[in-house]
């Protein structure tokens, strides 16, 4: 039996207010807000973070990685070969992007849960939409992680009963990339066309499962009247979308809805999850008994309220490049070398410093020779990515090159020792103190040549709520 | 093996420094001539009579080309020298060995920065290719650190301490007021220091060193033939340096509170100088004081009080132009602006001015015949640090 051995959400810190944008704009604000990815993140990093979190612990078999988005960082180039280095997922390992269209979260799904190993499906998306678009108060940024692969690869906390696709070629929505601005047909047309796709897909995916019906539903697409009148259907049974909260993330939003109902459902529950985007995909599942003891590293529930929704529609609009600021008066920042970033491709991706055998002092970036001792060539990797820190001092830099400036910075010690000197993202500039405890995250650096520079940064540690 | 230094084995017999400005009509080569000649002039001196030559600069310019061309020194021997801000010294350190080696009679060493080229404010260095994870902190954001872990390590309130670096900063400023070749030449209160609007941590502007183009440079000779240009050779005591192996920025066992380059800089001076109470024996002393939490760490670090005592000396006046030891006489980094290739050698002629007795409204008259420079590069944790002593009396 195929089914979900590790589920997780991401939902970035800040939050854009309905009203921040209407004070603006003008009109008038609905009081819901949405996720906003920080100027520092973008796919990829909030995929490292959705997958951190559904890995958390270790000891997990991935045999493949399949990394989906609409908002690629690279063409060409994959996206998912970083987010496997920053896991440090197996050479062997094999990571590719299903990208493109917001149908390839759900594609990406259906395709592990044919496959016959462990298989991490990541979807990611960083939604933009032109001021005063519809799409504006619906969209939101977040990721989720899904790893599935079957109850002898684990414990599964949700099995695959059955699935159904419909598909059909018509317009609805249109992007051509390297826009913001994603276009839309007669919202009445898409409507007449998904409703009877969305009940024709669940219908088979019932009989697929062999259930009458499900205990719960979880519809999602860029459609939002489609999505309103498919649900209308299933009445009560539907569990929360995070619509007005998150907003609607996209490629990523079956996962991090189908990662909310693992979190919240019993075992033996049946949920149907349904996903609207050029046709009609269903998903039944069954919660094991495993969901009753399932203590997520951090659940969805918990990063939808927490979050800092002071974030001004100005930053918000530099932030996606829609509102052109002038830049810090500094050079612009060099671009990496493709040749020494391979070279410490531990360090700059999986945060892996050295030890050094002999005294224990922790040395980060690693070094060959030891600053406590000397000895040389006598050091074992030290992974710190998932340490905890603590701030020994720090300062707010009004002057360095920043997209979003100042730059706070602090100097860190890690639980077990080492130090690294590490910009705090996250956090206000008068709000960090010395004591303070930091944990760290996978973030870009800058952006030279249309090459982006990813490396860690901290920021202020989340209260953890299982192990 | 051993440190021995080459006391009293050297002179400097003449040197020149230009105004430090905003030279926005003088490139490094101008600066160059315009600093030489005037050295060269000092010690009555043709350009030919020196027989080799180094020059400091960050990144002015590469190879000794760039002192040979426009001077049109030819055939000899030019050697570019860098070591981030305390390029100007170690061209001084390395003509006063060649010297001391016998491998040359007459060296002269200069420093040059031309910065104002740039485009931008501050100083920016050259980016070298690398993996994309090294830190991009302003210098002033780097510095900025030391103060709230000075303050938690001695218990001292951040407002009294924000006050005591900006005494620091008017001290200097005062100091550059009487100084022809300084930048800014005008003094500036505390209360004015303390009121500007902060651009890294809690420092404002005027915590920071100035930005400006310049040129310094000094000829060294045998001591033994240094009367043959000079009446009054100021003699070298001591040349020390030292490159930290970045260990601050990794070992959490280092506070920022104090920079152990430059304590061990000086260590090493004080040995080769013989000099066992800094505080009694220097008649006055330039120091880093990029921005102003350096020159409070370095008082301590360069032995000059106790360690925590440091910001209640600079309350008594201790450091003033008529304290106990005057610091930074000619105004400092912050009167001066920071020239980068330059400020080594900027800091020396302070010291011949004053051990010469030529230092006008300046002058320092303790009756000590000892001077000390620092001169630091790079950043808390991770810095080079310079120390020298001079004297203008030999030793017995």
């Amino acid at each position: 039996m195929r089914g979900i051995l590790a589920a997780a959400g991401y939902v970035p810190h800040f939050r854009l207010r309905h009203e921040a944008i209407a004070a603006v704009l003008g009109g008038r604000p609905t009081g819901g807000q949405r996720a906003v990815a920080n100027y520092d993140e973008d796919s990829t990093t909030m995929a490292v973070a959705a997958a951190r979190l559904a890995l958390a612990g270790g000891g997990r078999p991935v045999d493949a990685l399949w990394f989906a988005t609409s908002t690629p960082t690279y063409l060409d180039k994959t996206n998912a070969t970083t987010i496997h280095a920053a896991l440090r997922l197996d050479r062997t390992t094999m990571a590719a992007d299903v990208g493109g269209a917001t149908r390839s979260g759900i594609a990406a799904l259906l395709m592990a849960s044919r496959s016959t190993s462990p298989t991490l499906v990541v979807a990611a998306d960083v939604r933009t939409a032109l001021p005063a678009s519809a799409d504006e108060t619906v969209v939101g940024d977040g990721a989720g992680a899904l790893l599935v692969g079957s109850s002898d690869d684990g414990e599964l906390l949700a099995e695959f009963l059955g699935a159904a696709s419909i598909t059909e070629e018509f317009l609805d929505r249109w992007r051509v990339p390297g826009e913001a601005r994603t276009h839309q047909w007669e919202e009445r047309f898409g409507e007449t066309r998904y409703v009877p796709m969305a009940r024709e897909a669940a219908k088979y995916a019932m009989e697929d499962a062999g259930i009458d019906t499900a205990d719960g539903v979880v519809v999602t697409g860029m459609h939002r009247r489609a999505v309103a009148s498919a649900a209308k259907a299933f009445g009560d049974r539907v569990v929360a979308d995070h619509s007005t909260s998150v907003g609607i993330t996209g490629t990523a939003h079956a996962a991090l809805l189908l990662t909310d109902a693992i979190e919240t459902m019993q075992p033996g529950q049946t949920l149907l999850v349904l996903s609207l985007a050029d046709g009609a995909d269903a998903v039944v599942l069954r919660m094991t008994d495993a969901v009753a003891d399932h203590r997520p590293a951090r659940s969805v529930a918990s990063q939808v309220v927490v979050g800092d929704n002071s974030l001004s529609y100005a930053d918000y609009l530099s932030w996606r490049g829609l509102l052109d600021r002038e830049p810090p008066r500094r050079p612009d920042p060099a671009r990496m070398s493709a040749s020494a970033a391979a070279r410490t491709a531990d360090w700059k991706y999986g945060f892996v410093g050295s030890q050094d055998r002999e005294t224990g002092a922790v040395h980060m970036p690693p070094a060959r020779v030891s600053f406590a001792g000397g000895a040389v060539d006598d050091m074992h990797p030290a992974p710190m990515a998932d340490r905890l820190a603590t701030v020994a001092t720090f300062t707010v830099d009004r002057l360095a090159w920043s997209p979003s400036p100042p730059t706070v910075f602090a100097v860190l010690d890690f639980d077990g020792g080492g130090r690294v000197a590490s910009e705090v993202t996250d956090v206000a500039e008068d709000d960090i103190a010395i004591g303070d405890r930091m944990q760290m995250t996978f973030r870009i650096v800058n952006r030279a040549d249309g090459i982006t520079n990813y490396f860690w940064k901290a920021r202020p540690a989340d209260p953890m709520e299982g192990t | 093996m051993g440190s021995h230094g080459i006391r009293d084995r050297v002179a400097i017999v003449g040197m020149g420094c230009t105004p430090f400005r905003e030279h926005w009509d003088k490139s490094a080569d101008d600066l160059m001539i315009e600093t030489v000649v005037e050295c060269l002039g000092s010690a009555g001196m043709d350009k030919d009579v020196v027989d080799a030559f180094w020059l400091g600069t960050a990144q002015s310019g590469m190879s000794g080309i760039t002192l040979a061309a426009p001077l049109k020194l030819r055939n000899k021997p030019v050697t570019r020298v860098e070591n981030y801000c305390s390029s100007g010294s170690e061209a001084l350190r390395q003509a006063a060995y060649a010297v001391a080696s016998g491998a040359y009679d007459v060296a002269m060493a200069v420093g040059v920065e031309k910065v104002k080229d740039s485009g931008y404010q501050g100083l920016n260095a050259f980016p070298i290719p690398g993996d994309g994870t090294a830190r991009t902190l302003t210098a002033a954001a780097m510095f900025s650190l030391v103060a709230p872990a000075y303050a938690e390590r001695y218990g001292v309130d951040l407002d009294d301490l924000r006050r005591v670096l900006a005494m620091i900063a008017s001290k200097n400023h005062a100091n550059g007021a009487l100084n022809d070749r300084a930048q800014f030449r005008r003094e500036v209160s505390v209360d004015q220091i303390c009121a500007m609007p902060a651009v890294a941590g809690r420092l404002g502007v005027f915590d920071c060193a100035g930005v400006a183009d310049g040129g310094a440079a000094a000829i060294v000779v045998r001591a033994e033939d240094a009367h043959r240009y000079t009446d009054k050779p100021v003699f070298i005591k001591a040349l020390s340096f030292v490159a930290g192996d970045g260990s601050g920025v990794i070992d959490p066992d280092y506070d920022y509170t104090h920079f152990p380059e430059c304590a061990a800089a000086a260590d090493d001076a004080y040995a080769q100088a013989g000099i066992t109470d800094p505080r009694s024996e220097l008649a006055m002393a330039e120091v880093h004081d990029c921005f102003t939490p350096t020159e409070l760490v370095l008082m301590e670090d360069l032995g000059f009080c106790e360690r925590g005592t440091a910001w209640k000396e600079v309350k008594t006046g201790t450091f003033d132009r008529t304290g106990d030891l005057p610091i930074n006489t000619d105004g400092g980094l912050k009167s001066f602006g920071h020239p980068v290739g330059a400020s080594g050698l900027r800091m020396h002629f302070e010291c011949f001015l004053q051990l010469r007795g030529e230092a006008g409204a300046r002058q320092v008259d303790n009756g000590r015949t000892k001077a000390l420079v620092h001169n630091l590069g790079g950043y808390p944790g991770e810095m080079v640090s310079f120390v020298s002593v001079l004297g203008n009396t030999l030793d017995d």
